[in-house]
């Protein structure tokens, strides 16, 4: 079921349609109010109000954007007014995704990337590759993790990420290709058979 | 490996990022598309990196705890208990 026949459904007393879009947001929920505040436990209690203005207000959802993007605005908003989280610094530089040590003093690859081999080969059963890929995510630096979780993970178009985190998209593009190029790079590493990395 | 229309890799692999959204300006997606037909290390990056957006776009959500997932359907189970006080 996509997500308004789930909330139809749950609008309509199944309680399993609301479990079904727990399982399916609340983690990313939980990301995205940790972006704004401190502590575990605020980005938790933000992500609760965020549910219970779900069931309150989802009779007055109108389907005009997806109910994902209504969904990830409210919680920003909420934890975005909780306003416990310092500034951060936001690279702006696109240069250099790749280490500087990949390439020679003329800029060629000293060492061209690995190929992937086999690994790609069946992506769709390869639980290896997506075990790697989210480990990837995971390890992220916040900022990055949320994007790539936003963008590449959710599927939001690069507009909707730049509202929902407050960055400008010229922003979101730069940590979007230093997100993709780290995660490459993890799976480069798996390809090699080097070192696992988690 | 290849200096082709005055870029090198390094300096492919930075636009790379925009050709991906679809952002570079004609003349330097020109540059790129010359410089990554010519370039077996830089297509292997592109390809690559194509393959990690789609892997990405597959993994789904992180698992829930049912201690959590508890929390939010007592959440549920409320709301519905005062809609039907208040019917
Ligand atoms: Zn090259």
């Amino acid at each position: 079921m996509d997500d308004l026949e789930l909330l139809e459904s749950f609008l309509a007393g199944d309680r399993e349609a609301f479990a079904v879009l727990v399982r399916r947001y609340q983690p990313v929920l939980v990301q995205i109010a940790k972006y704004y505040v401190n502590s575990t436990q605020t980005a938790e209690d933000v992500t609760q109000d965020t549910w219970i203005a779900v069931l309150k207000g989802a009779e007055r959802f109108e389907g005009r954007a997806s109910f994902k993007t209504w969904l990830f605005r409210i919680v920003a908003n909420r934890a975005r007014s909780t306003g416990t989280r310092e500034k951060r610094q936001i690279p702006t530089d696109p240069t250099d995704p790749v280490a500087g040590d990949r390439f020679n003093s003329e800029g060629m690859w000293k060492e061209p990337p690995v190929s992937f081999g086999d690994l790609l080969a069946d992506a769709e059963v390869n639980a290896t590759l997506a075990t790697t890929v989210r480990a990837a995510i995971a390890k992220l630096p916040e900022l990055q993790r949320s994007v790539v979780t936003l963008r590449d993970v959710e599927g939001l178009s690069t507009g909707e990420v730049a509202s929902v985190l407050e960055l400008s998209e010229a922003n979101v593009r730069v940590i979007l290709h230093r997100a993709r190029a780290r995660i490459r790079e993890v799976v480069e590493q798996l390809a090699k058979g080097g070192p696992s990395w988690h | 490996m290849a200096l082709v229309m005055n870029i090198n890799c390094r300096e492919a692999v930075t636009l790379i990022g925009g050709f991906l959204d679809g952002t570079l300006a004609r003349r330097e997606r020109r540059r790129l598309e010359k410089h990554v037909a010519a370039c077996d290390a830089c297509r292997e990056y592109l390809e690559q990196m194509r393959a990690i957006i789609a892997v990405t776009g597959r993994v789904g959500p992180e698992d829930l705890s049912d201690d959590a997932l508890e929390v939010l359907m007592d959440l549920y189970d409320t709301y519905r208990r005062d809609l039907d006080e208040s019917s």
